[in-house]
C-alpha cells in the first residue's frame, strides 16, 4: 500500500521528486520567470545534482546559469551547499548575492 | 514571535524616532540605532528610483537567525529591525536596526553585528533605476569582509577561553 506519510516519498507518478524551484532578481530576468513546479528524476538528489539536471534540459536555464555568476542556492529557505540532499516537495530558490540594507 | 525581539518586513514606511522610543525601558541603559537610507546616486550613476526584491517567508527567518544570534553573543533586552521592500525614492528610509542593553558596547556592537550579516545575508535585491536605464546593485567585497571579521572576532574569543 502508498503510505502518503513518509516525507521522503517519490510521487506516485514514478521515481520522480516533485520540486518549487523560485528564481530572483538576474535569475529571474535570465529565466524568465519567478517560478517552476518541476518533477525531478530519481537521478537528482541534491542541490548540485539540479543545477547539472536543469542545465541539461537547455534553455533558458543553461544560458541562465552561466551568465549569473555567482549564485546563491537556498533549500527549504536556508542556504546551502552543493551537497544539500533533495526531498519531494522541497523548495529550492537560486539567486545571486544579496544587496539589501 | 518573541518578547526580546520585533522584526518586520513591510512596503510602508517607519517612524525611527517611534521604533527607538519602543525599547526605551528601565532595565536597559543604552538605545543604539541605525537606519539605512537610499542614495541618489551610486558611482556616475544617478538614480531616481530603487526598487527592494525579496524572497517572502526566507526574510523573516534570515532575520531571526541573526538577530537570535546577536542574542546569544551579546546581553540585550530588546531588537528592532525593519526592512522595507518595493518602489523607493532616494532618501527613503530602507532599514531600521536598534538594540538595547544594559551595557553600551553590547548595544554598539549587536547593532552592527545585525546590520553587517543583513546585508551579506538577508535576501534583498536592489535595483537602481534612473535616466540612464536600470542595474543590479552589485554585493560588495567590503560588506562580505565586514561580517567576517565577526567570524574571526568570535574565533579569537572562543581560542582565549
Amino acid at each position: 500500500m502508498y503510505d502518503c506519510s513518509r516525507t521522503d516519498q517519490r510521487s506516485i507518478h514514478g521515481d520522480v521528486m516533485k520540486l518549487t524551484v523560485l528564481y530572483f532578481a538576474r535569475m529571474r530576468e535570465a529565466v524568465g520567470r519567478s517560478r517552476d513546479i518541476l518533477e525531478a528524476p530519481a537521478t537528482v538528489t541534491n542541490l548540485g545534482q539540479l543545477r547539472s539536471w536543469l542545465i541539461s534540459r537547455g534553455e533558458p536555464w543553461s544560458s541562465a546559469f552561466s551568465q549569473v555568476q555567482p549564485l546563491r542556492i537556498a533549500l527549504d529557505q536556508v542556504v546551502s551547499a552543493d551537497d544539500a540532499t533533495l526531498r519531494d516537495g522541497a523548495e529550492v530558490a537560486f539567486f545571486p548575492p544579496v544587496t539589501g540594507g | 514571535m518573541s518578547e526580546r525581539w520585533r522584526i518586520s518586513v513591510h512596503q510602508h514606511d517607519f517612524d525611527p524616532g517611534v521604533e527607538i522610543e519602543s525599547l526605551r525601558n528601565a532595565a536597559a541603559g543604552a538605545i543604539v540605532s541605525f537606519v539605512g537610507v537610499a542614495r541618489d546616486f551610486s558611482g556616475d550613476f544617478p538614480v531616481e528610483r530603487i526598487t527592494l526584491e525579496h524572497y517572502p517567508g526566507m526574510t523573516e527567518r534570515s532575520l531571526e537567525d541573526i538577530v537570535r544570534a546577536a542574542h546569544a553573543r551579546w546581553d540585550l533586552t530588546q531588537v528592532r529591525v525593519i526592512h522595507r521592500f518595493g518602489e523607493l525614492r532616494p532618501g527613503d528610509r530602507i532599514v531600521l536596526v536598534a538594540t538595547a542593553s544594559s551595557h553600551r558596547e553590547h548595544a554598539f556592537d549587536a547593532c552592527r553585528f545585525i546590520i553587517d550579516y543583513l546585508k551579506t545575508q538577508a535576501p534583498f535585491w536592489k535595483q537602481e533605476s534612473g535616466d540612464q536605464g536600470a542595474r543590479w546593485v552589485q554585493s560588495r567585497q567590503s560588506d562580505e569582509r565586514a561580517r567576517e571579521n565577526w567570524d574571526i572576532q568570535q574565533d579569537l574569543t572562543a581560542q582565549k577561553q
